[in-house]
């Protein structure tokens, strides 16, 4: 794109955009690691990934920060302000996605090194490989400003909706075989629907990259999956995701 | 987007429920062999307020100029094509001027009172045109200047001279000269450019208090009035019409890449 007549805006513009690269690799890497921790029950790669919570929070009121100074400064119009907008809600994502795997970190030092069933946490590792390449996808559509790339991620939700589902079935049939699989079952499938999250943040950043780039909205409805039960129902009020109780 | 998409997407009057106020078909327009206007079509809405924006040399002063035939004072500038004002070409020869001005007021880039009485300077635009008993006229001038946001700073000193008043009150006692006479047009040429903010805003929430009954166009070289004071808003570039849509559209997601350009300062 031709440069602002006013050069020091641009470099405002690209320092938000950096900024934003920097706190997608850090949550998308929060992403794996808390899984990893989780599978492996490796607590301290756990305490890691809540110890880098902090990072990217401080990125996100940076971003913030900025962006109302640019606003002030320079009332953007047109592109600009679309790109500052995204940045703002892009941030407001990523930083929750960091809750999110920080959250799913927690729980696995609280699991620990309880007796469970391995095979619970294979859905739950795939869910999360799927949540982990729609964070990359998206984090990719919008460095490229791709927007095909961003609608191909949106589209994509369903099927981690459809694992979200089979994930819930299996921990159901665990914890119906043997009571003592309920307490960490229970956490796992806080895990599952936090990882469905991050997937739902996912897609709100392609709807942001989608609009920063046209300049016109994704139509409101995403494709769906065939729900058997509404995993919605109870959402709850903590802002990190769900009580670690 | 392709062309045929651009098009359908630009708005139309009756798909908004308004009226075309002014139609401009196909306008050409020269300072002697000098064209500043390039087959410019677009309309403006009746009771909206329109922006003409782009940068210096467009041609929207030009284009503002054609809809009260003001060029008509200079020789060598002439315009082709047409403009209907309520369906009447005002291009076709023999049309009263006189009459044309009284519908489409004109207000400046500097304010530009009469060195006379604050109250003159209104009364003198009213009897050019009616013949009012001296109450009907005090009625008049006191409506305007109630119009103008400017009563309750004169109705002690009419009597002063409308240069003894500040610029943002000057500008305002314009507008209230062009108001006095009951035009259905009200046309703005960088109306706060030599204001303060405080004025601006004043002069801005006039335009707001005015829309509705009248129909306004305003040339301003302040993106963010244009953004603020309009309901639509075209973009002009070398005399051409680059860009016509609802203000919102031109601000947020032009269509045209030169449009972008220009309203996010990267012109040039």
């Amino acid at each position: 794109m031709v440069e602002h007549t006013v050069r020091s805006y641009d470099k405002e513009l690209e320092t938000l955009g950096r900024r934003i690269a920097e706190m997608g690799g850090i949550a998308e890497k929060m992403v794996v690691d808390a899984m990893d921790a989780l599978a492996q029950a490796d607590a301290q790669l756990a305490h890691q990934v809540v110890a880098t919570d902090p990072r990217l929070d401080a990125l996100q009121r940076e971003i913030e920060e900025q962006a109302i100074l640019t606003i002030a400064r320079r009332q953007p119009m047109a592109v600009d302000l679309r790109e500052i907008i995204g940045a703002i809600r892009i941030a407001g994502d990523l930083e929750r996605v960091g809750d999110l795997a920080k959250n799913i970190s927690k729980r696995s030092v609280k699991i620990g090194l309880e007796a469970r069933v391995p095979r619970a946490i294979v859905g739950l590792r795939h869910m999360n490989e799927v949540a982990t390449e729609q964070m990359k996808d998206v984090l990719d559509a919008y460095a490229q400003r791709d927007v095909e790339r961003a609608r191909a991620v949106w589209e994509r939700d369903i099927e981690l909706d459809a694992l979200e589902d089979s994930v819930f079935r299996d921990l159901l049939t665990h914890m119906m075989e043997d009571p003592r699989n309920i307490s960490f079952c229970a956490h796992l499938l806080f895990c599952s629907k936090n990882i469905e999250r991050i997937g739902d943040h996912a897609t709100n950043i392609a709807e942001t990259v989608f609009y920063l780039v046209t300049g016109s909205t994704l139509p409101g409805e995403r494709p769906k999956g065939r729900h058997d039960y509404d995993t919605d129902g109870a959402e709850p009020a903590d802002n990190s995701g769900n009580p670690v109780a | 987007m392709s062309d045929a998409e651009l098009h359908a997407s630009i708005p139309t009057a009756a798909a908004e429920g308004t009226t075309d106020k002014v139609v401009i078909r196909g306008l050409d327009f020269f300072y002697g062999e000098t064209k500043a206007l390039k087959d410019v079509t677009l309309s403006l809405r009746a009771g909206k307020v329109t922006a003409f924006i782009g940068p210096s040399g467009c041609g929207k002063s030009t284009l503002l100029r054609v809809l009260n035939r003001m060029y008509d004072l200079y020789p060598g500038q002439r315009a082709q094509g047409e403009v209907l004002l309520d369906g009447e070409n005002i291009l076709a020869p023999g049309l009263d001027l006189n009459l044309l001005r009284a519908r489409v007021g004109m207000v400046f880039q500097k304010p530009t009172p009469f060195p006379m009485s604050i109250y003159d300077n209104i009364a003198f635009g009213i009897r050019l045109y009616e013949r009012l008993p001296r109450s009907e006229l005090d009625h008049r001038v006191e409506s305007a200047l109630r119009r103008s946001a400017l009563w309750g700073e004169v109705s002690d000193k009419l009597n002063a001279n409308g240069l003894s008043l500040s610029g943002g009150q000057q500008q305002r006692l314009c507008i209230a000269r062009t108001v006095a006479i009951q035009p259905e047009v009200i046309l703005f040429d960088e109306p706060c450019s030599a204001l303060d903010p405080i004025s601006t805003a004043k002069i801005e929430e006039l335009i707001d208090e005015l829309s509705g009954d009248y129909t306004i166009a305003i040339v301003t070289h302040n993106m963010q009035q244009a953004a603020r004071v309009s309901q639509y808003t075209a973009f002009m570039y070398l005399g051409e019409m680059v860009e016509f849509d609802v203000t919102s559209a031109v601000f947020t997601a032009p269509r045209d890449r030169r449009t972008q350009d220009y309203v996010t300062g990267r012109f040039g």
